[in-house]
C-alpha cells in the first residue's frame, strides 16, 4: 500500500510535537512490509529556505524529490518538499505578524502553469489562508502525477491538500487530527480556521484522532459521525538513556520543571500558582519554566508579584540535547495543559526516570497509569502531588520502576499497525 | 455428619479526607466525616439492617440448628456507635439468640501481626473486652486482619488462650489435601485452624451476580446439591464471606437475600447437615493433620499472600514509617494521639496503594476514594508526616521536662557545694555529717525528673537566699 502523507515539518526542523509525531508514525509504518510512505513536506519557514522557492518557481512541477536514508528506517523513504511558508503553531494573525516585514515580491511566479488543472488565482502572499491554498494547489498536481492508494494528511494546514489531492485522483482521505481550533485557542475559536478544519473532516473518508478527547471535540464541535473516528494514541520513540543522562545537577535542591510553550493551553499560570504554594511550605525546590511563547513576560510579572523569583527559573526555548539534559536534573515534570490532544513530552520525561503529573485533560492521560493525574485548575492538588514526590522517596522510586516500563511498552509500531487498520477500512469503504 | 461453619465479616475503615501538604502542621483533623457516615447509611441500609434482620428471622425460625459467626473490626463499631447506632443494637439482638458466635480481631483491623508482636496482642485484647462489653461473648476464636496466617502468627494466637484461628484455604499451602476438615497450628497443636473453602465461599461472594458465569443463576437448591456432592467423609465446610456481599457487593436485586432465606430451608429438607459456629467445630471434631505455613498467607488475589498490602515500595515505605513511630507513641498519653494511631493502622491505606490492578486490568474501585495508588500513598504519607511531627511534639514535650527539672537540680546541686564550701571556710573545717546529709538529698532530687508535675522556677536570687539561709541554719 501506498500513502500519499502530507505534514508541515519534519525533524529535526520542528518546533513542536506533530513533526516528533509524524517521524515516529512513519518510521513505524515503514516497519510494516508492504506499506510505503510518500511525505510531502511545505519547507521554507526558514532563511535558508527561501532558495527553494526559486527553485520551486524554476521548475516545470513544483516539486522536488529526494531520496532521503534515514537512521532506524527498515527501507528507503521518500521525502517530497514543496516550497510553503508554513509555520505551525502560529495563528493567522500572528503569521501575518511574522512574515509581513520579509515578504518581497520575489516569490511570485506564473499562474498560467496551473491553468488546467486546477482552480487558482494568487500569489504567494503574507496571508496564511493562501498558503494553504497553495500547498493544496501542489497537491493537487502531485496527485496528478503520482501513483498511491491512499491520502493521509496531518492537522488543518494540510486538509486542503488532501481533499485537492483527493479529488484530482479519487483516492481515499484519511485526515489525522493531532489538535483542533479549540485547544490552540482556549475556546475563542478562529472561524477560518474552524471552517478550514470541518471541511476536512467532511471531506475524509475516516479521520484519526490522537486521543478520545480530542475525538468526542471531533464528534462534538464539528458534527461528524462518530463511526468515521478512530483514536489511534502516539507512541515515543526509544531513547538510550545510559548514553544521554550523563548530565549531573549542582544544587541540592529539587527540580520541578514545567517544558512547552508559555501559552494559554499550556496552562503555565498554574504552575506558578503550585509552585508558590509548595515554596511556602518547603525551601528545597527550585522551579523552572522552559520555553517560550506570548504569555512569557505575563508570567515574569506574575512570579516576581508573588516574590519567589529566587526559587523560579526561566530558560526561555530548549531544543535537543538541552530538552534531555532538563529532563535528566529533573525531580518532576508537570504538564498542567488546559486543552492537550496528546501530549507527548510526558512521555520523554519518563523515560528520563522523572515522575510525572499531567492534567486530565490531556489525552495522554488516557493511556498512563503511572502518572499523578490532577485537573489543571486545581493548583492545590498540584502543589500536593508536587510535594510528595519531592519528599516521599517512596514515590519516586516506584515511578521510576513502573513508569519506566510503562513508556517504553508505547511503540511506534503498534500505532503504526492501528493506522494501517484505519487505511485498510478507508480502502475497502 | 458434615456441618456448614459460616462466618461474615464485618468492616468498614475510617477514610481520610484529602489531606494536603500545606495542612501538615496546621490542621491535625484526618477524617472525611462525610464520606464516613455517608457510606456507614448506605451499607447499614443495603446490607447490616436487612441482612440482620433476615440472620435474626431465620434463627427465629429454626431455633438453635441455624448458627453463624461474626467478625466485626473494632474500626467498624466505632463508625457504628457515631453513624449507625441501630446497627449495633440489631447485632446486639443477634448475640442474645445464643445462636451467634463473636471472633476476635485486633481491633484496628490492622496488619500488626507481621510487624510488631506487642502491639498486636495489644490490639486483640482491645477488642475481645470491647467485644465483651457489647455483646456478653468473651471470644473464643481469631480471625486476623484479611485473613492472615501463619505458623508463628499462630502460635502468638495459641499462647494468648485463643482454641481456634480462621485463615485461607489457600491452594498452595493445602496442596492435595482438602480444606474441608479441621487442621492445628503447626508450632502449637492446642490451636484448631479453620480453612475457608475459598470455591464453594466465592460461588455466593464473587459469583453469585455474574451473568457470564456457566452456573448462573446460582439457586439454593443447586448450592446445596453442590455440598451434597462433596466427599462424604469431609467434616466441615468453612463458607467465609465479607458481610457486605448481603444488599452491597450482591444488590439486593440479584436475589441474594432470597438465596440466603432459602439456604437454611433446603439444607434442613434435603440433607442431614447441621450449620456450627467456628468455635463449636473447634471442640466438636478431631484435627486429622498440622497445617504448615511458614509464610504469612492472606484471603487476596489469586496469589493469596500479603501483596495486596505490603506489595510495593510505597506501601513498605508507609508501613514502615508507621510502625517506626511506635516506641514514640507509647510514650504519649494524648488520646487524640492515641486515637489516630488507631485509624493509621487499618489495612485499607495499604490496599488502596497497591499497583497490582493496573496489571490486572481491573482497578479496584470499591469505596475506594483514591483515584490512582500515587494519590492514595500521597494523602497518607501527609498525614503520616503531620501525624509524626504530634507524635515528636508530645514525646519532646516530656523530654524537654525531664530535662528543664534535671538541669534545675543541677544548678541547686552546684549551688549547694558553692554554698556548702563558703561554709567550710567560714568554720575553717570539713563537716562530714553535713556532706552525708547534702548527697541524700541529691539522690533524692535525682528521682525528681520522673514526677511530671512542673516545679515553678523561682528566680535565682530567692533560690540563693532561701537556700542559703537553710543552709545556715543548718
Amino acid at each position: 500500500m501506498k500513502v500519499l502523507m502530507f505534514g508541515w515539518e519534519f525533524p529535526p526542523h520542528i518546533s513542536g510535537g506533530l513533526g516528533t509525531a509524524c517521524y515516529g508514525l512513519t518510521k513505524g509504518l515503514s516497519k510494516i512490509h508492504d506499506m510505503e510512505v510518500l511525505f510531502v513536506v511545505p519547507k521554507a519557514y526558514g532563511d535558508e529556505d527561501q532558495s527553494s522557492v526559486k527553485l520551486f518557481a524554476a521548475e516545470d512541477i513544483p516539486v522536488i524529490s529526494k531520496k532521503l536514508h534515514l537512521k532506524g528506517f527498515l527501507k528507503e523513504f521518500e521525502m517530497l518538499e514543496i516550497s510553503s511558508r508554513l509555520i505551525p503553531y502560529l495563528s493567522p494573525e500572528e503569521y501575518q505578524k511574522h512574515t509581513k516585514d520579509t515578504l518581497t515580491g520575489e516569490y511570485e511566479f506564473s499562474e498560467e502553469q496551473y491553468i488546467g488543472k486546477l482552480k487558482f488565482t494568487g500569489k504567494y502572499g503574507p496571508d496564511l489562508f493562501q498558503e494553504i491554498a497553495d500547498y493544496a494547489l501542489v497537491a493537487g498536481t502531485l496527485g496528478e502525477q503520482l501513483h498511491f492508494d491512499l491520502i493521509h494528511a496531518h492537522d488543518w494546514l494540510t486538509y486542503p491538500a488532501g481533499v485537492a489531492a483527493k479529488h484530482v485522483s479519487g483516492k481515499p482521505l484519511v485526515i489525522h487530527v493531532h489538535a483542533t481550533d479549540f485547544d490552540r485557542s482556549g475556546g475563542s475559536v478562529n472561524p477560518s480556521v474552524y471552517e478550514i478544519e470541518k471541511y476536512g473532516m467532511e471531506h475524509a473518508d475516516k479521520i484519526i484522532t490522537v486521543s478520545n478527547l480530542t475525538r468526542n471535540t471531533v464528534i462534538e464541535r464539528y458534527g461528524i459521525d462518530p463511526a468515521k473516528v478512530t483514536t489511534v494514541y502516539n507512541a515515543v520513540e526509544p531513547i538510550d538513556v545510559e548514553e544521554k543522562l550523563q548530565f549531573t545537577k549542582n544544587v541540592d535542591d529539587k527540580i520541578v520543571t514545567f517544558l512547552g510553550r508559555i501559552t494559554l493551553q499550556k496552562g503555565p499560570e498554574y504552575f506558578i500558582e503550585a509552585a508558590s504554594k509548595v515554596l511556602k511550605k518547603t525551601q528545597n525546590v527550585r522551579f523552572v519554566m522552559a520555553g517560550s511563547g506570548d504569555m512569557f513576560h505575563k508570567m515574569i510579572h506574575r512570579v516576581a508579584a508573588l516574590g519567589i523569583a529566587d526559587k523560579f527559573h526561566f530558560t526561555g526555548f530548549l531544543k535537543g540535547d538541552d530538552v534531555i539534559r532538563m529532563f535528566s536534573i529533573s525531580d518532576v515534570y508537570v504538564m498542567p495543559s488546559v486543552s492537550e490532544p496528546f501530549g507527548i513530552s510526558p512521555l520523554e520525561a519518563m523515560q528520563s526516570n522523572v515522575p510525572v503529573i499531567i492534567s486530565h485533560q490531556s489525552g495522554v492521560s488516557e493511556i498512563l497509569n503511572h502518572a499523578i493525574k490532577i485537573n489543571f485548575w486545581d493548583v492545590d492538588a498540584m502543589a500536593d502531588a508536587i510535594y510528595g514526590l519531592i519528599n516521599y522517596d517512596a514515590l519516586s522510586k516506584m515511578f521510576k520502576i513502573y513508569g519506566k516500563d510503562e513508556v517504553d511498552n508505547l511503540k511506534w509500531e503498534n500505532s503504526a499497525l492501528k493506522v494501517r487498520e484505519v487505511y485498510d477500512s478507508a480502502v475497502s469503504f | 455428619m458434615k456441618t456448614i461453619c459460616l462466618y461474615f465479616q464485618v468492616h468498614q475503615p475510617f477514610r481520610f479526607r484529602r489531606y494536603r501538604f500545606f495542612d501538615i502542621g496546621t490542621s491535625h483533623y484526618y477524617y472525611d466525616d462525610y464520606a464516613n457516615e455517608s457510606i456507614m447509611r448506605k451499607v447499614a441500609e443495603h446490607c447490616y439492617l436487612p441482612a440482620n434482620k433476615l440472620m435474626l428471622d431465620l434463627i427465629k425460625e429454626y431455633g438453635t440448628n441455624f448458627r453463624i459467626a461474626f467478625s466485626i473490626s473494632g474500626v467498624a463499631l466505632d463508625q457504628f456507635e457515631l453513624y449507625a447506632p441501630n446497627v449495633l443494637e440489631s447485632f446486639k439482638k443477634l448475640a442474645k439468640t445464643g445462636s451467634v458466635e463473636f471472633l476476635a480481631e485486633t481491633y484496628n483491623h490492622s496488619l500488626s501481626s507481621l510487624t510488631d508482636t506487642d502491639e498486636f496482642v495489644d490490639q486483640v485484647n482491645k477488642h475481645s473486652i470491647r467485644i465483651n462489653e457489647l455483646f456478653g461473648q468473651k471470644p473464643q476464636v481469631f480471625r486476623n486482619s484479611e485473613l492472615v496466617y501463619s505458623d508463628s502468627i499462630g502460635a502468638t494466637i495459641a499462647d494468648m488462650g485463643f482454641k481456634a484461628m480462621l485463615t485461607e484455604g489457600a491452594k498452595h499451602i493445602l496442596g492435595w489435601k482438602s480444606p474441608n476438615y479441621l487442621y492445628y497450628n503447626a508450632i502449637n497443636p492446642k490451636l484448631k485452624v479453620l480453612l475457608k473453602n475459598f470455591k464453594l465461599s466465592d460461588d455466593i461472594a464473587f459469583r453469585f451476580s455474574n451473568k457470564g458465569w456457566s452456573e448462573w443463576p446460582l439457586t439454593a437448591d443447586k448450592y446445596v446439591a453442590w455440598l451434597k456432592d462433596l466427599d462424604k467423609k469431609e467434616d466441615v465446610v468453612n463458607l467465609f464471606m465479607d458481610y457486605e456481599t448481603f444488599g452491597e457487593h450482591q444488590w439486593k436485586e440479584t436475589g441474594i437475600f432470597e438465596f440466603l432465606k432459602a439456604l437454611p430451608k433446603v439444607v434442613f429438607s434435603r440433607t442431614k447437615f447441621t450449620f456450627s459456629t467456628p468455635s463449636e467445630v473447634a471442640s466438636n471434631f478431631e484435627p486429622v493433620a498440622a497445617i504448615n505455613v511458614p509464610f504469612p498467607v492472606s484471603w487476596a488475589d489469586e496469589e493469596r499472600d500479603l501483596t495486596a498490602w505490603l506489595g510495593n515500595d510505597m506501601q513498605n515505605e508507609a508501613f514502615n514509617k508507621l510502625y517506626a513511630l511506635k516506641d514514640m507513641v507509647k510514650r504519649c498519653n494524648d488520646p487524640a494521639i492515641l486515637t489516630d494511631w488507631k485509624y493509621l493502622q487499618v489495612s485499607d491505606h495499604f490496599y488502596y496503594m497497591s499497583t497490582k490492578f493496573f496489571s490486572d486490568g481491573e482497578v479496584h474501585k470499591y469505596f475506594n476514594p483514591y483515584e490512582s495508588p500515587y494519590d492514595a500513598f500521597i494523602n497518607y504519607m501527609n498525614v503520616l508526616s503531620d501525624f509524626a511531627y504530634r507524635v515528636k511534639a508530645a514525646v519532646s514535650e516530656t523530654e524537654m521536662e525531664v530535662n528543664r527539672l534535671g538541669k534545675m537540680i543541677k544548678e541547686k546541686d552546684e549551688l549547694i557545694q558553692k554554698l556548702k564550701t563558703e561554709l567550710n571556710l567560714t568554720k575553717e573545717g570539713p563537716e562530714p555529717e553535713k556532706s552525708l546529709k547534702r548527697k541524700a538529698v541529691s539522690s533524692v532530687s535525682k528521682k525528681k525528673p520522673a514526677a511530671k508535675k512542673p516545679v515553678t522556677s523561682p528566680k535565682s536570687g530567692t533560690t540563693k537566699t532561701s537556700t542559703g539561709r537553710t543552709k545556715k541554719k543548718q
